[in-house]
């Protein structure tokens, strides 16, 4: 239960989408592939799941070969595309019974599994319509459901909570985790909480490159982003003096005054990386006879990771 | 090949043909108009046959070139333009299944709208003798042209996502072939008989006059393997 992708490459004509990239996920990994719009995401997912051939490199999963052995790698899939395909004039029970059929799921087991999928996303109660009249999120629910039905060993889901409502996203990614301690699981998305709510590896992905490859924690630690205190004082002072007088601490780069809320003032004050400025800092407002209101260093998120990243 | 592939397919393409208005519209009509013309010739000509039923210019061009792009004009765009093409090509099922499985779908319903005429053939067959055998014929020349024209409005929609224009070019290849034999009176005759082989409406009219012959069936089962042909190179474009 695994995935191999080795030195893969893919132009569409003259554009480069995705530009060598390498890396493999395991059997209880849960990897979530993050970058911005076209950088090469969906791309990968398509070629992952044998729809597009790669240019050069070459992609295993479970040691069958996407080119060679299409056809076994797509009985151990389950894929979610992007744009998630369904037939408007069927209804849930049809479409999971024809998706089935398709994956080969022995006549007799696709009642069961039919229903398992329907309990699991919570169809049952529009099992009877046509899927054309269901809301987005419902529509979402038949797409992963789809890409369950057949038990597969590789999910791979292009972008599985959109249009999804909180408590849905929630539900769906609680399924995701239960379902990833067994299965190799690779889910695109670009909404960053849900990297760290979910996944247990992350891949960023920029331009068709990968840009950052670790656990989302050592993805923070690596970060050389540099810290930064948020400083609220009481407005009996000047402000440009003050500003003036914390610049002049040696592990301080930058001050930047934000705001005047009007009993108050709040500075940013960028420091070295792994300085903690607090105690200096405070001292130092002391020193200007002004008064600390408040004071948080600030960690380095994903998300400043992500910007430095794919900028 | 895997049977059971095409039977899944088969089986959900016709159910959308009959939960789609198109198929009641084209039995309906098809219905209308060949009965009309039925009777009419049944009771003008006062000869008990079914050679001017079969041989009018307008069942054809309306069964030929109309209601067959328009059975076939959504098999593969529609699936483009939903994306659920994607869905299919990565399910354990191989293009080639796909296709047949969608060709012998819209090839069922062009039969089931042909049956009727069994029934002309009946009431005939009551009132006067009738020979058998160039009904049968006629009808299987009528279910070999709706065989090739079906496998260009495949191929055509295959092309494009838009289900108009896969329509129109159909329509427009359908007929080119289908009129191209009525225009062969202004070709040099030392050329028409290498166009003659090319055209339909040459073949259509051997085998109607109770003639099963060899070549017919080659050109027909030709040109049927050659548009699903086409169209398996047109699925396995996305890939170059």
């Amino acid at each position: 239960m695994s995935i191999k992708v080795n030195n893969l490459t893919k132009y569409y004509g003259d554009y480069l989408a995705v530009d060598n990239i390498s890396f493999e996920a395991k059997k209880g990994e849960i990897l979530g592939f993050l970058g911005p719009n076209g950088a090469g995401k969906s791309t990968t997912m398509k070629i992952i799941t044998t729809y597009l051939p790669p240019t050069t490199g070459t992609i295993e999963v479970d040691g069958f070969d996407v080119e060679e052995k299409s056809l076994e790698v797509r009985k151990k899939l389950g894929y979610l595309p992007e744009l998630n395909p369904l037939y408007y004039d069927m209804n849930p029970v049809d479409y999971l019974d024809f998706v089935a059929k398709l994956d080969g799921i022995p006549a007799a087991d696709i009642k069961k599994r039919r229903e398992e999928m329907i309990r699991v996303c919570g169809l049952d109660s529009v099992r009877h319509k046509d899927i054309g009249t269901l809301s987005k999120g419902y529509k979402q629910r038949v797409g992963l459901a789809q890409a369950m039905i057949n038990n597969p060993d590789v999910l791979i889901l292009d972008e599985p909570t959109s249009g999804l409502d909180p408590n849905q996203i929630i539900e769906i990614r609680n399924l995701i985790k239960k379902l990833g301690k067994e299965k190799t699981v690779v889910l695109s998305t670009h909404i960053l909480s849900e990297v760290t709510a979910t996944c247990n590896r992350v891949i960023i992905i920029n331009k068709g490159k990968i840009v950052a490859d670790g656990t989302p924690e050592e993805l923070q630690a690596k970060s050389k982003g540099q810290s930064v205190v948020t400083l609220e004082v009481k407005n009996n002072c000047d402000k440009n003096e003050l500003s003036g007088a914390l610049k002049d601490i040696r592990s301080v780069n930058k001050v930047e005054f934000v705001k005047d809320t009007g009993d108050s003032f709040v500075f940013n004050i960028y420091g070295e990386k792994g300085a903690d400025l607090r105690e200096v800092i405070s001292n130092k407002v002391t020193q200007q006879k002004a008064t600390v209101l408040s004071m948080q260093t600030k960690q380095s998120s994903l998300e400043d990771i992500f910007r430095e990243l794919t900028k | 090949m895997n049977t059971q592939n095409i039977k899944t397919i088969y089986s959900k393409e016709l159910k959308s043909y009959f939960n789609s208005p198109v198929a009641y519209i084209v039995m309906i009509v098809f219905m209308a108009i060949s009965g009309f013309l039925f009777t009419m010739s049944f009771f003008q000509i006062n000869i008990a046959s079914m050679r001017e039923f079969f041989g009018s210019f307008f069942i054809q061009l309306v069964l030929f070139v109309v209601f067959i792009p328009a059975i076939t004009m959504r098999s593969f765009s529609e699936e483009k333009k939903q994306g659920t093409l994607e869905l299919l090509l990565t399910k354990p099922i191989t293009d080639i299944e796909l296709i047949l499985g969608k060709y012998l779908s819209a090839l069922t319903l062009i039969i089931i709208t042909l049956s009727p005429t069994i029934l002309y053939f009946i009431i005939i067959k009551m009132i006067g003798p009738i020979p058998f055998w160039p009904f049968l014929t006629s009808l299987l020349g009528y279910i070999l042209m709706s065989a090739f024209f079906i496998g260009i409005g495949v191929f055509v929609s295959s092309l494009t996502e838009n289900q108009i224009i896969a329509f129109i070019v159909s329509v427009l290849i359908c007929l080119s072939f289908f009129l191209f034999g009525k225009l062969l009176v202004v070709f040099p005759t030392s050329v028409v008989s290498f166009f003659e082989y090319l055209t339909t409406d040459y073949h259509l009219s051997n085998i109607s006059r109770g003639v099963i012959d060899s070549r017919v069936l080659i050109y027909y089962f030709s040109m049927i393997f050659f548009t699903i042909f086409l169209t398996k190179v047109s699925l396995e474009s996305r890939k170059w």
